[in-house]
């Protein structure tokens, strides 16, 4: 993208361009995450509000109350900003955007169509995690530093729950990046082309089991109810945000919405296809062969229609469940992680592994097609998209990931050759050469 | 012109080295603790610069989300008001500044030392590449961490030895195994060793009471 910038600057301005793609990325990202929480606010209290037999609100813009989230950030603006007297100050005003920044950082590998990602890792699964788990430190901060007990007990709860979920949600999405055979997201995205039946929930059992376990463990570390301990207003007033109030209260709001669809977006790519929808339209259409610009911007708006679909559908379902359960004890949070996630995922990641072992090419819901195969990041042979069998000779269409993946190794061959990898190194080469001269010998 | 390597390299390192100083020039326990945080955010931030990304990524999730995060947490528990603030004496001053005085000599030492890792270096890293690794000439070998890694695991790249062929066959160069896998296993058991030593402290002392029902715990 800097690039294409680059083409319409004059050559003193170049730098410039790198500037504005990354402001870019970074707005468009915010957008997504501000402007979310802006709309799950008010389905949160809308779905609430049916849930308990309610209207929820009806006033504020229109028959839907659609503008009620707009009119309480208003409010929140206008509340004076407290700070309790004993405070350490520069670390309670700080805590929120610990918070916030761990929540929109998550976004950065996010990739939300196929190769729309703001930076696209090939640890990408990795980096999510590690990211939202740093958002505890805010709620941490955030309870010692009002100095008041409320709060110290609420961060207290949220650390100790945040790291115990740390171990079974690491699991779970170890799962589905053992089936791809990389962390890419990118990558596990487009394996999953084609047929519903492509999609991790379906590959075989044990992953449709763990695709529960993770949403459990996930609703856990985002601090959602059933497991929203650290501020359980019952017990603890408002828990880490009790001394709280007005924006800086909101932004806690803010990273709180933005890591449910973190993790629902990561849900939606590891077990649901990301940006493929159940069944393959735009194969049907012919679009996905396109070699037009546009069609194939089409083509991945709507994959990004697709994919914020089903993440929101993530989001509203863990809204669903907050107003359905009942709030858990502490021990049986503890109880739930320890002596049902972590042994269940464990047992359904062996379990994985030897259904991959013993059916490579699937058994009960057998994938329509081929996933494609992935082994160390490379992509070895790309999901054959088949539509009414191949026909004799002909050539078979070149699926979209085939493409992409031409795309990507062209930028890590120039990558290679430019000797930034490690492939370019001697000390990488030698073996492969020393088995060659050894093959060669009589 | 903006070179936005140098920029973000300096940028990052610059915030690593003042909230590591902030560290320790704070008196305030928590506050130590959350400038160690951004001060390791920002060494991941350098790792995610040199394009290692897995590295940047395992520095969050080890030290600044695991690490850190349990530090937090036994601070928060024990700052109670005489240890909120603490006051250093001399001694301790003193102390601290022999024993940090040696380790950063230690590791200057050992970093400047290495021929590989000069930036500007006498000889020319092409004529340096031992002849088993045919690199062509006039091809400038990029230097990496990974022979470092390698020597972890075992392989010295920089010593490799000539094993003698049998007659006729051309001789063949492997890596040197004189690396630093022993010691590196040494560390990590001794490390294992001090783990359970805690364990074993810090349990609570059994004693042999009896119970209301006549049966010991």
């Amino acid at each position: 993208m800097a690039e294409y910038l680059q083409s319409f600057l004059a050559p003193e301005w170049k730098w410039l361009a790198y500037l504005a793609a990354a402001l870019i990325h970074c707005m468009l990202l915010n957008v997504v995450v501000a402007g979310g929480a802006l709309i799950f606010i008010w389905l949160e209290r809308k779905i609430a509000g049916r849930i308990q037999d309610r209207l929820g609100p009806t006033r504020v813009g229109g028959r839907f109350g659609w503008l009620q989230t707009l009119a309480d950030g208003v409010k929140l603006i206008a509340k004076e900003d407290l700070m309790p007297a004993g405070a350490d100050g520069l670390l309670f005003k700080i805590a929120p955007y610990v918070s916030f920044c761990a929540s929109f950082c998550a976004y950065f590998a996010l990739p939300f169509s196929d190769n729309w990602v703001a930076v696209r890792l090939n640890v990408a699964v990795f980096f999510i995690i590690a990211v939202l788990g740093l958002e505890v430190f805010g709620v941490i901060l955030a309870g010692y530093a009002s100095a008041s007990k409320w709060s110290l007990f609420g961060a207290m709860r949220e650390a100790a729950q945040v790291v115990s979920y740390e171990v079974p949600l690491g699991m779970c999405t170890v799962v589905p990046v053992v089936i791809a055979g990389t962390m890419d997201l990118v990558t596990i995205g487009q394996m999953q082309q084609g047929w519903f039946t492509n999609w991790f929930l379906l590959h075989d059992p044990f992953t449709f089991i763990i695709f529960w376990v993770y949403f459990t463990c996930a609703t856990a570390s985002v601090n959602r109810a059933p497991f929203d301990l650290a501020e359980a207003e019952s017990e603890l007033v408002a828990g880490f945000h009790t001394e709280y109030s007005g924006l800086r209260w909101s932004i806690f709001f803010m990273a709180e919405y933005g890591s449910m669809f973190a993790v629902s977006g990561l849900a939606a790519i590891l077990f649901f296809g990301g940006w493929n929808g159940p069944l393959p339209l735009t194969q049907w259409l012919g679009m996905a062969d396109s070699q037009n610009s546009l069609v194939i911007y089409l083509v991945n708006l709507l994959g990004l229609l697709n994919f914020l679909f089903k993440a929101t559908f993530g989001v509203i379902f863990m809204m669903w469940v907050r107003w359905t359960l009942p709030r858990l004890r502490i021990d049986q949070v503890m109880t739930t992680c320890l002596k049902y996630c972590t042994p269940i995922a464990a047992a359904m990641f062996l379990g994985t592994t030897l259904w991959c072992y013993a059916f490579p090419a699937g058994w009960l819901l057998a994938p329509s097609q081929p996933l494609g195969e992935v082994r160390e990041g490379w992509l070895t042979q790309p999901a054959a998209v088949d539509l009414k069998g191949p026909p004799e000779g002909a050539p078979t269409s070149r699926s979209v990931a085939e493409k992409n993946w031409d795309r990507h190794l062209a930028t890590t061959v120039s990558a290679e050759t430019r000797g930034t990898s490690l492939g370019a190194s001697p000390i990488f080469q030698r073996p492969a050469r020393s088995v060659a001269t050894k093959e060669a010998r009589p | 012109m903006i070179h936005w390597h140098s920029f973000f390299f300096l940028l990052f390192g610059l915030t690593a080295c003042v909230f590591a100083l902030a560290v320790v020039f704070t008196n305030n326990v928590v506050r130590m603790a959350f400038y160690l945080v951004l001060s390791l955010g920002a060494t991941s931030g350098l790792f995610f610069l040199a394009g290692a990304d897995f590295v940047g990524a395992m520095q969050l999730m080890i030290y600044v989300g695991g690490t850190l995060v349990l530090l937090v947490f036994g601070v928060m528990l024990t700052a109670q008001s005489p240890f909120i603030s603490m006051k250093t004496r001399a001694g301790e001053w003193i102390a601290s500044m022999v024993a940090g005085g040696l380790l950063l000599w230690v590791l200057l030492t050992a970093a400047f030392n290495v021929e590989e890792w000069r930036a500007v270096s006498a000889v020319p890293l092409t004529q340096q590449t031992t002849p088993g690794e045919g690199t062509e000439p006039g091809v400038e070998t990029p230097v990496t961490a990974a022979r470092l890694g390698l020597g972890l695991l075992g392989a010295r790249v920089d010593r490799l030895e000539v094993v003698d062929a049998p007659e006729g066959a051309q001789s063949q160069v492997v890596a040197g195994l004189s690396g630093y896998l022993l010691p590196f296993e040494i560390v990590s058991v001794h490390l294992l060793v001090v783990l359970v030593g805690a364990a074993y402290l810090a349990r609570p002392k059994k004693r042999m009471t009896t119970g209301p029902h006549g049966d010991t715990e």
